[in-house]
């Protein structure tokens, strides 16, 4: 069920960041398609977390386009058009193509509604639970309180619309099953809740991709079962497309729909949970390989 | 509560000899700056004055207070820590009752204050201590909003009460304007409705010289934002003594026109105040009108501040003093966030400056120096961060204890009748501070209120809450 093929929605090409001499990601180019559940897996340092911090703009890659898509518009027929312009996004009665690489972190969270979470999370924590919820639908609360001055000199626009957010924030806390923990703050919630209320809180910026960083980190098998049918939820009833880090193969091989596998920066795989499971080159990543063998794989993968 | 565990075993040799320390050390530094005080002669010729008895209790101080410190230290260890029962419902609903009871009291200050001492003496009640203040109160809730709500760590915010005071001053004795005004409307009308004018407008000018400062500065974090902020208050400092022809340097601006009564001027004349209401002449008219005038500017920044707490910029502030960077991925731009905090807080601070210069008459630079904006900021951080009770709570104690230090005659029979208390501000000022960050690191007021619930409004204890990094 992959849909990377015909239905794209985040086209990833030749993606190189180099820190100094390091090179943390090397010539990565991958597609995550619309509606699926993609992971991206490897070993401790593959690059995994920075390709995330530049698909979110919160590094600016050294080389490459990160192309990202709303609606139906045509990436072939555009993309070429708006790389050669100035502009960061092209708006078509079809859909808008944004170029990630060229907005600033918080654009593509307010305009291209791409929403993540953190591997170390990043609560609100001197703040409720209710609270984080609310900050996340920040844009939209701001609009109708008119920049503020209408909502400080008591217009009634802005009343309707939070009690809205109320609802959206409500319903979240029902999914991810924090509701009798609203008024708490967030930092005293316990890990797995508070992992889980880092996903709704992301929700509530209601995206189109959602990228999470190793959302499972920590959590029980009865917890990451629990994850999982949270996650299919997710793509099933918002048709958010998630974009996954993870090293719990659990999670990875029983919800993904498609799996990156980077190594060293590089991509050593990419197919579905299938097909990676069986590829010699992953299991040399993970397990290694015979000594005589290690010049050959090298050789492959481009190391 | 806490409970004590078994009788600690307190090494009594170790205490007596760090209290021994500390006493030496003590002498060492204040046998010249205490023991020894430089005077004129008759003769016009400097001599030393000895003080061995100053400096022998000062010295004993140390000795005592250092041995007892030491002694808290011991047995804290051995007690058990039991975390605080959160209070009681009987005393959290009490305590809610805090604000509004001072607020009430604030009210009520002048009509305390005549009936107890009487017209005569209450002028300076009022106004040393009254309208002072309160005039620290609003600068608190003022910076309460860049430090307290947004952890901005505005280290210049007397920046932006010289911008309020030289604006409203500058346009009211403007001599062209006065013309103008003149011939447009009347020949009185300036001088009765300056203030009321451009009030508002120093107000706007504070708020525009915020984001002008802000936008270079704002890029920068923590200490650095501090220490950048620090270097603008003191440049407007400099700036004002120095372009004289602009500012008047030293000398300062005077015949500030004073606030009217909307219309009728505090002055003996026919039409004046007394005379319209048929009361007889005094001073003290205006001064309680003064105390009623920054009473409610002060709730005006209350009640904003309350309100932009509710509203999505205020919950933006914090969420940036939370995390700056899950504000980035939540698609805030937390650029214009903080330059709100900034222009808004400094709208406050050049409301006050305006007051200030009307109640004044006089303003020179003098008065906006660096240490108000750490008295100020220490209002702030003693109040604790983000709570309004806290701010009016230290503004009394800090502004009015010291204050009061000037009245308390009996200590001069303790120490001597040389002994001016008003000389020692400065270090009992220290002591507080060093007392309260012993006793309450995070504030006087240490919880924060949520700004918005679903069943029940939970305090949320000041371990939790971050201070900002700017």
């Amino acid at each position: 069920m992959m849909r990377a093929l015909n239905d794209p929605i985040l086209k990833v090409e030749n993606v190189t960041m180099r820190f100094g001499g390091l090179v943390a990601v090397n010539n990565l180019s991958f597609t995550a398609g619309r509606g699926d559940i993609t992971a991206l897996i490897g070993p401790n340092g593959a690059g995994k977390t920075t390709v995330f911090n530049c698909i979110t703009g919160f590094y600016k890659p050294t080389i490459g386009r990160m192309a990202l898509r709303h609606g139906t518009i045509d990436f072939a027929a555009h993309i070429e058009t708006v790389t050669d312009g100035d502009s960061e996004s092209l708006k078509t009665p079809d859909g808008t193509l944004f170029l990630l690489e060229r907005m600033a972190d918080f654009e593509i969270s307010a305009r291209a509604h791409v929403a993540r979470t953190f591997q170390n999370i990043r609560l609100f924590s001197g703040m409720t639970v209710l609270e984080n919820l609310m900050v996340a639908q920040h844009n939209p609360l701001m609009v109708a309180s008119n920049w503020t001055i209408g909502g400080l000199i008591g217009l009634p626009g802005f009343r309707k619309r939070e009690n809205a957010a109320l609802e959206t924030a409500k319903y979240w806390l029902n999914m991810v099953k924090l509701t009798d923990r609203a008024d708490d703050p967030a930092g005293e919630l316990p890990y797995g809740d508070q992992r889980r209320l880092e996903i709704a809180r992301a929700m509530c910026t209601d995206p189109v991709l959602l990228c999470l960083d190793e959302p499972a980190a920590g959590l029980n098998p009865k917890e990451s079962l629990e994850l999982n049918t949270l996650l299919r939820a997710i793509r099933d009833d918002h048709g958010t497309s998630l974009l996954l880090i993870e090293h719990d193969m659990s999670v990875v091989m029983q919800i993904s729909d498609h799996v990156v596998v980077l190594d060293y920066g590089t991509k050593i795989s990419d197919g579905t949970p299938e097909h990676i499971k069986t590829d010699p080159k992953v299991i040399a990543a993970y397990l290694g390989v015979e000594d005589d063998a290690v010049d050959d794989v090298e050789a492959e993968v481009g190391l | 509560m806490n409970e004590t565990a078994s009788t600690p075993s307190v090494d009594y040799v170790q205490l007596f000899k760090d209290a021994l320390f500390a006493a030496v050390i003590a002498f060492g530094l204040f046998s010249l700056m205490i023991g020894v005080k430089t005077d004129q002669a008759l003769n016009n010729q400097m001599i030393l004055v000895l003080r061995p008895g100053l400096l022998a209790s000062i010295v004993g101080l140390v000795f005592a207070g250092r041995f007892l410190i030491g002694y808290w230290q011991a047995t804290r260890i051995a007690r058990v820590k039991v975390k605080k029962a959160p209070l009681s419902p009987a005393m959290a609903k009490l305590a809610s009752y805090a604000l509004p009871a001072c607020i009430g009291f604030l009210f009520a200050y002048p009509v305390l204050v005549l009936l107890t001492v009487g017209p005569a003496g209450a002028i300076k009640w009022i106004d040393n201590f009254g309208i002072q203040i309160l005039i620290y109160i609003m600068l608190g809730w003022g910076l309460n909003i860049v430090v307290g709500l947004a952890g901005l760590l505005d280290l210049g915010y007397v920046a932006f009460y010289a911008v309020g005071a030289y604006s409203y001053s500058l346009l009211a004795t403007s001599m062209p304007i006065k013309a103008f005004m003149a011939e447009m409307i009347g020949p009185s009308f300036w001088g009765l409705w300056a203030f009321w004018i451009l009030l508002p407008l120093s107000g706007i000018l504070a708020a525009f010289w915020g984001v002008l400062l802000g936008f270079p500065v704002l890029r920068l974090r923590g200490d650095y934002l501090a220490i950048v902020t620090l270097a603008f208050g003191e440049i407007i400092r400099l700036v004002l003594i120095n372009w004289v022809d602009f500012s008047g340097g030293y000398a300062g601006i005077s015949s500030i026109p004073r606030p009217s009564f909307f219309g009728i001027p505090f002055n003996a004349a026919d039409n004046g105040f007394s005379a319209t209401f048929g009361l007889e002449f005094s001073p003290i008219y205006r001064t309680i009108f003064l105390f009623y005038l920054i009473f409610a500017l002060a709730l005006l920044t209350a009640a904003v501040s309350m309100r932009l707490r509710r509203l999505p910029v205020g919950r933006a502030w914090e969420a940036l003093r939370e995390d700056e960077i899950a504000c980035r991925s939540l698609g805030i731009n937390t650029v214009n966030t903080k330059l709100t905090a900034f222009s808004i807080g400094a709208m406050f601070g050049g409301f006050a400056g305006a007051f200030f210069a009307a109640r004044q008459g006089f303003i020179s630079p003098e008065s906006f120096v660096f240490i108000e904006s750490a008295q100020i900021l220490a209002i702030v951080v003693l109040g604790g961060m983000g709570s309004l009770l806290g701010v009016v709570i230290s503004s009394i104690i800090l502004v009015g204890g010291v204050e009061l230090l000037r009245e308390l005659d009996f200590l001069k029979n303790v120490f001597g009748d040389g002994f001016d208390p008003a000389q020692y501000r400065m270090l009992i000022f220290g002591l507080c501070m060093v007392l309260m960050m012993l006793w309450k690191p995070r504030g006087l007021i240490s919880q924060r209120d949520p700004t918005v619930f679903l069943k029940e409004k939970k305090s949320v204890s000041s371990d939790l809450v971050k201070e900002g990094h700017g």
